[in-house]
């Protein structure tokens, strides 16, 4: 058994955990990583980056099929695209493994130390971690929890088989004929939707009235509508009960009463993500919870001295850019800076097909907080370079304070929006008012000019419809 | 249908330029012949301008605040049947070409038929977004406004921003706002109930106040001031006036201190003629003049004016007393003329019972002298073998010391007040 101490120990090498490791190592604390996978966490190697991967390979093998079908107004041609999704899949391993070592090369250069294997907690300073050298005891002034989140499992449709998780989903060999996704959240329907342009034949069964429930009607019916251009059957109101007898098909009950079966190669379950709070030695702590996570305050600190926590565990959303922000944040907390958790906006990006932003209140939230709103929408059917395009699906919208203009929430769905969230997360942390925006020069012709003219229609003086 | 322009008259001799106090009427106000439509305020006095027509206001020419030029476009206003305008243009409804009609700004507005220029920029709470005053307490439970880079600072200060008033649009907080946040020192702790009050007003210095600033700037700025306090025993003073105006005939107005006062200044001022004065610096001649004009000053509830008792040395104790009460009831209701309110020679500053024990009066530029009065209070004073209570009062006077000794300020002082200790003497020649 071996024994070390250091400064700051973070507990897994997420999003959350290795900024949080490097930006320690480049104030100069003597830091430890442990993880007991892979670095980079779910994010790296089995969320964000790789479905984004996928994304982009079936909607690049969609447009040569749209093409080869004749159906392209671009004059563009060609004849029967094929897709050959293992090497797919191996082009996918290939950026995650690259982007892997370029996280590897950070906290190297930080003078991180990386421990490989899984960490449990002795107590609030200390953590034993299994390598594949023995067991290795840290004693740390700080440590930080960020153990992260995994796909929620149904207990009446276990993993394993054809029933698969977003995991499984990314590193499929071959392109399943049926597949049938459980949960009409953001995951299933960014993952259904490629295997849509892929050439599997989706159904989404979503328990509520519609898709993409925590979002406004107005921002999801684009893509609700493309789903079914894409030929995806979406069943709401229907919840799945369970695998069919042979194991081939799901049982759904839809409306509350009558049960259908749907024939599958694989069942997707995508019904949320839930935190990962077991299997580190949480009871040899007395951590308190909120709900199925861990409470934190406005510094990340949890009930326990010295004890952190950051990311998905600690609660919504779940999103790897919040992880970041307060892993940086903690890192500096333990280096002595005065930090606390200030931040505005959390943008929100949902990469289906077209794409959906939000950052800040949606009016109903506004309105139901009472704020007078004025609210100002405009829709890329009337920006040039949407049409350019073949995209003038979508709009965005921003909206603010009825009395001083000060912008509260923008939000758009389109394609390529998620590369507005940039502007929209500025305006809305640097605190613009709507004559911020209309006044900013916006390039033409770009898509962002609909920011700008969604700010002047606030204004009533949108110049462009 | 014509346009009909309106051009600042000339208001006053000599005078090359007026300021604009007061607008009492807007953009599309119909207006009758003779309506006041706007008041201007030269040198000393305010004129009203009435509305030569009937019609309805296109456009003002000045901002309250602007100096305008006399002879310079005022207003226009639109008329039945032919206008004064040469080419009636269609610009009723354009402001904006409106504006290009004006004439140019220029730097000195005392040329004659210059255009109106602003007399101090725009006021911040022009600027500001609707809802939010500069400086007003952020409501209850919002999140102060401040960008990211601020924000930390601030926690880095140890600063709480919501304690931080923000001057930028909406409330913003900028670094500015943190750096005088910062500069200020640490806030005392709040006592329950107490609030800071961070609201700061911007008011615009405009008319009379604007003037008696100048005015007050110009006496500090180019007189060598020295004050000279000194007590006088005005007991017998008070005991004539007393008398005299228990007898004075119902057409007399009643008696007050400052009458005897301007009579004993006509008597020093025989002796020592250099006090009433007007020294033009720039030229280096002091103007010595043989009538005692004696300005007296008087607060009215737009500011302090200063009307004019010309010649008391040609009035005796009621006429002086009834011009002082004359002119100061013209001075309180805004009727004294321009003639009225400039001319003097020399000054008198009262404030009656609330004169207090000494002051420091600022000399009415270009005189030498002015003659302070404080109030009059029954003191103990020792007359070798016991106290006895006696009515005092003191005098504050200040002279320009460029051109008056204080030697010889003291004897003017003293002289003054031999008379007044001795009122028989005010009236006996030789």
């Amino acid at each position: 058994m071996k024994e070390i101490s250091c400064k700051l120990i973070v507990i897994g090498a997420g999003p959350g955990g290795y900024v949080c490791a490097i930006r320690a190592g480049q104030l100069g604390l003597d830091a430890v990583i442990v993880e007991a996978r892979r670095l980079g966490g779910a994010c790296l190697n089995v969320g964000c980056i790789p479905s984004k991967a996928l994304i982009h390979a079936a909607e690049e093998f969609d447009k040569a099929r749209h093409m080869a079908a004749g159906r392209s107004p671009l004059g563009i041609s060609l004849s029967a695209p094929e897709i050959d999704l293992a090497k797919t899949i191996a082009w996918k391993d290939g950026l995650v493994a690259r982007l892997r070592g370029g996280v590897a090369g950070l906290l190297k250069k930080g003078k991180v130390k990386i421990v490989a294997g899984a960490a449990r907690f002795r107590d609030g300073k200390t953590i034993a971690v299994e390598t594949e050298t023995g067991l290795q005891i840290i004693r740390a002034e700080a440590i930080v929890i960020a153990t992260g989140s995994a796909p929620v499992e149904l207990p009446f449709l276990p993993f394993g088989g054809s029933v698969i998780s977003s995991t499984e989903a990314l590193s499929l060999d071959k392109v399943p004929q049926k597949l049938v996704v459980v949960g009409g959240g953001y995951i299933g329907l960014e993952l259904g939707t490629a295997f849509a342009k892929m050439g599997s034949a989706v159904t989404v069964v979503e328990a509520t009235a519609r898709i993409l429930p925590q979002y406004d009607a107005e921002l999801t019916r684009p893509v609700a509508k493309r789903l079914s251009e894409l030929g995806v059957e979406t069943l709401t109101d229907a919840k799945a009960k369970g695998l069919g007898a042979n194991g081939e098909a799901l049982v759904v009950e839809v409306g509350g009463e009558k049960e259908i079966r749907l024939g599958a190669d694989k069942i997707l379950v995508t019904v949320g993500r839930r935190p990962v709070t077991e299997g580190w030695g949480r009871e040899e702590l007395v951590l308190d919870m909120d709900g199925p996570f861990i409470r934190i305050d406005e510094e990340c600190r949890t009930s326990m001295r010295g004890v952190y926590a950051i990311g998905d565990v600690t609660g919504e959303p779940m999103l790897a850019h919040r992880a970041m922000a307060q892993g940086e944040m903690v890192a500096e907390i333990v280096a002595g800076h005065k930090r606390s958790w200030d931040k505005r906006a959390i943008p929100a990006v949902c990469f289906t097909d077209p794409e959906i932003v939000s950052v800040g209140l949606s009016p109903e939230e506004a309105r139901h907080a009472g704020t007078a709103i004025k609210v100002g929408q405009f829709p890329f059917s009337a920006n040039g370079r949407a049409m350019t395009r073949l995209d003038e699906d979508g709009f965005v919208r921003v909206l603010a304070r009825a009395d001083n203009h000060l912008v509260l929430g923008v939000h758009a769905v389109g394609r390529d929006v998620s590369e507005l969230a940039a502007a929209f997360g500025l305006a809305l942390e640097m605190g613009a008012r709507l004559e911020d925006i209309a006044g900013t020069i916006h390039a033409h012709p770009t898509l962002g000019e609909a920011l700008q003219e969604a700010a002047l229609r606030a204004l009533g003086r949108a110049l462009h419809i | 249908m014509g346009e009909y322009v309106i051009k600042l008259p000339d208001v006053g001799e000599g005078v090359a330029e007026a300021e604009m106090v007061e607008w009492r009427v807007e953009i599309g106000d119909l207006v009758r012949e003779d309506t006041i439509l706007a008041a201007v305020m030269t040198d000393k006095a305010t004129v009203e301008i009435p509305s030569p027509v009937s019609g309805q206001i296109l456009w003002l020419g000045a901002e309250v605040g602007d100096s305008v030029a006399v002879g310079s476009p005022l207003i226009r206003l639109k008329v039945e049947g032919e206008g004064s305008s040469p080419s009636p243009v269609a610009t009723a409804a354009e402001p904006s070409a409106q504006a290009e009609d004006m004439p140019k700004a220029v730097a000195k507005p005392a040329i004659p038929g210059a255009a109106p220029t602003r007399a101090s920029a725009p006021s911040r709470a022009n600027v500001q977004a609707p809802g939010t005053p500069y400086g007003a307490p952020r409501p209850e439970g919002d999140r102060p406004l401040a960008s990211p880079a601020v924000r930390l600072r601030a926690r880095e200060a140890g600063v709480d921003l919501r304690q931080v008033p923000g001057s930028g649009p909406a409330g913003r907080i900028s670094h500015q706002d943190l750096d005088a946040f910062i500069a200020r020192g640490p806030q005392a702790v709040r006592s329950t109930g107490l609030q800071q009050n961070v609201s700061v007003e911007d008011i615009k210095l405009v008319g009379l106040r604007r003037r008696i600033a100048e005015k007050m700037a110009l006496s500090n700025a180019r007189i060598a001031h020295i004050t000279y306090v000194e007590e006088v025993d005005v007991t017998a003073l008070e005991e004539l006036r007393a008398a005299l105006n228990k007898q004075k005939r119902s057409d007399q107005p009643k008696l007050t201190l400052l009458p005897f006062l301007m009579r004993a200044m006509v008597r020093a001022i025989a002796e020592q003629p250099n006090f009433n004065a007007l020294f033009d610096d720039e030229a280096g001649i002091i103007r010595q003049h043989g009538g005692v004009h004696i300005g007296v000053a008087a607060q009215t509830p737009s500011g302090l004016v200063v009307p004019v008792v010309k010649h008391a040395e040609a009035r005796d104790l009621w006429d002086c007393a009834a011009e002082v009460n004359r002119l100061a009831e013209a001075a309180k209701t805004g009727s004294a003329t321009r003639e009225e309110l400039s001319g003097s020679t020399i000054t008198i500053t009262s404030l009656g019972a609330m004169g207090g024990v000494a002051t420091t009066p600022i000399v009415n530029y270009p005189e030498v002298a002015i003659v302070g009065v404080n109030k009059i209070m029954v003191r103990p004073v020792w007359d070798g073998s016991g106290f006895i209570p006696r009515k005092i009062m003191n005098l504050s006077s200040s002279f320009d010391h460029r051109v008056i000794d204080g030697w010889n300020a003291a004897l003017f002082v003293q002289r003054i007040k031999t008379l007044l200790e001795t009122p028989a003497m005010i009236f006996v020649e030789g």
